[in-house]
């Protein structure tokens, strides 16, 4: 019985393989729209990959930093410190004195040093901070306000605005990529679904000496589907081809990230060789799809 | 022992054309039958109704325990392989060769090459083409096409033969070299029922004659002629 299957499939990927050939300038239609749409997913795929990966580095790293007024007394910093620790979007906070920063300031600069032992304990200029890591990055402006709100807070300081601009561009993108992608998934399954019906055209007297002679719907409705499944891996090669070598060329560029130590691309193995995967079952999911839905309209059983 | 079971048939088609009506008939394992009538008269309806091309509106057809009349879509392919079906086109795929044409009806099952090439080239022997095997139908005469269509009906080893109007393009030379074939193969054990109004034919085969006149049962006689069932 399985080798009845696989002489089937292996006579329906010939018949397959025949009929791309004779229906070429479709087929070639089909292709190529395939690889354009798997060539836009795999882009909306690396893209949004990479701003999750930069997201969550920041997340991890982004600090708001608060500044407590110079006079501010331990009860003030106790208030303070109560606030922060209640505030439901806040993840971890550090307090540093002024006294310790002017140590570690003065350890890290000979200049600074000279300076800053013009004063003593009590007329240190500095101020006391908190430095404070927030759960939701996306919300980090409200806290920040929040905090800044609070008595005895003087300054508040978390670079503001790139990171919400940072994100609200990639969404923009990111949406603009996923749209034109379900278009092209859309118009490859109508040129795929044409595809299948100038072929269910051409073999339609073929078609019915099979039913003649005995063949089941699954005999007849298998060819068309391997053939759709074909379309689909054919346009699958040339975006597995850019994603391999085009990812890793860009990554050797950048060397690895962008701008900053923060903006880190995603390293490209295993997530390529894996990206390459989805693509190919994206590629013979379309064209199974675009091939079943004309079967099931022009192949009447 | 019965074949072939029809009861009370009724076809009419969507156009509101009646083509059987009220049909009885029951045809006996190992029999030869020929369905005559004029044009029109439900002949080829009756054998489209037996490979469940068509559906009756009314009534039952019973092949070999199986209610054709009942048997779903999906599920005809099963019908299909026990019986075989000859046309007056042939209905030969011209791409391929006499030997893939045959061999075709085996293939789409999957069999495996060596019973493919055994059961094909004994097929094509019996219908005495094995040595066209290679070539392709358009360089084959009518009655030599004909023969590729029976070959290929027959390769399954059907229990039944369904023939509409297979000499109906052919001379009558020819159609007699195509009317011992099909007699070999009834003599073989195949029920063969054949639509025709070839005269010559019928008269010469002296076989079951079953006249069907706007689709109804006229005359049912052992061993007839043309003439006698007409007057």
């Amino acid at each position: 019985m399985i080798m009845r299957l696989i002489r089937m499939i292996g006579r329906d990927i010939r018949d397959a393989l025949k009929s791309v050939f004779r229906n070429f300038s479709l087929s070639m239609a089909s292709i190529s729209c395939i690889t354009i749409t798997l060539i836009l997913v795999s882009l909306a795929i690396i893209l949004s990959y990479n701003v999750n990966n930069i997201t969550v580095i920041i997340k991890k790293d982004f600090t708001i930093v608060t500044f407590l007024d110079n006079k501010i007394d331990q009860e003030g910093i106790n208030e303070i410190e109560y606030s922060i620790r209640e505030h439901p979007n806040i993840a971890e906070y550090k307090f540093q004195s002024k006294a310790d920063i002017a140590v570690s300031m003065m350890e890290a600069d000979e200049i600074f040093k000279s300076i800053m032992q013009r004063w003593d304990e009590d007329e240190n200029p500095l101020k006391d901070i908190f430095l404070i890591k927030v759960k939701d990055v996306e919300k980090i402006t409200e806290t920040a306000k929040e905090i800044e709100q609070l008595n005895n807070v003087s300054v508040v300081s978390y670079g503001e605005g790139i990171v919400e601009q940072f994100l609200s561009m990639f969404k923009i993108v990111e949406k603009a990529l996923l749209g034109a992608v379900a278009l092209f998934v859309v118009v490859t399954a109508f040129l795929i679904n044409n595809t299948i019906k100038l072929t269910i055209t051409a073999r339609s007297r073929e078609i019915e000496i099979m039913r003649l002679v005995g063949a089941s719907n699954f005999n007849i409705q298998l060819p068309f589907i391997v053939e759709g499944l074909f379309l689909g891996v054919l346009g699958a090669i040339i975006p597995i081809i850019l994603t391999i070598y085009g990812y890793n060329a860009l990554y050797i560029n950048f060397d690895g990230y962008f701008y900053s130590p923060f903006m880190r691309l995603v390293q490209p193995e295993p997530y390529i060789y894996i990206l390459s995967l989805i693509l190919l079952g994206i590629g013979i999911l379309v064209g199974m799809f675009g091939s079943f839905r004309a079967v099931r309209k022009y192949l009447k059983i | 022992m019965e074949l072939i079971r029809i009861r009370g048939v009724d076809k009419q088609y969507k156009n509101g054309v009646t083509a059987l009506c009220n049909l009885d008939l029951s045809i006996k394992k190992g029999d030869f039958v020929f369905v005559i009538g004029a044009s029109g008269s439900g002949k080829s309806t009756l054998i489209k109704l037996l490979h469940r091309e068509e559906k009756p509106n009314k009534g039952k057809i019973i092949i070999g325990g199986i209610d054709v009349a009942k048997l779903r879509n999906s599920k005809v392919y099963k019908l299909r392989r026990k019986l075989g079906v000859v046309f007056q086109d042939y209905k030969l795929l011209p791409k391929l060769t006499v030997y893939e044409n045959v061999a075709f009806a085996l293939e789409i099952f999957g069999l495996s090459s060596n019973e493919v090439r055994t059961k094909t080239i004994k097929a094509l022997e019996l219908v005495g083409l094995k040595n066209k095997a290679k070539q392709y139908p358009d360089q084959l005469s009518g009655g030599e096409q004909q023969r590729v269509a029976i070959a290929r009906a027959i390769v399954n080893g059907p229990k039944l033969l369904l023939c509409d109007e297979p000499t109906g393009n052919l001379d009558p030379r020819t159609s007699m070299g195509i009317m011992k074939v099909l007699d070999v193969i009834n003599k073989m054990g195949t029920t063969v029922i054949m639509a025709t109004h070839d005269k010559q034919i019928v008269d010469k085969m002296k076989k079951r004659v079953v006249l069907l006149d706007e689709g109804k049962l006229v005359k049912d006689f052992e061993k007839g002629t043309y003439d006698n069932e007409i007057d």
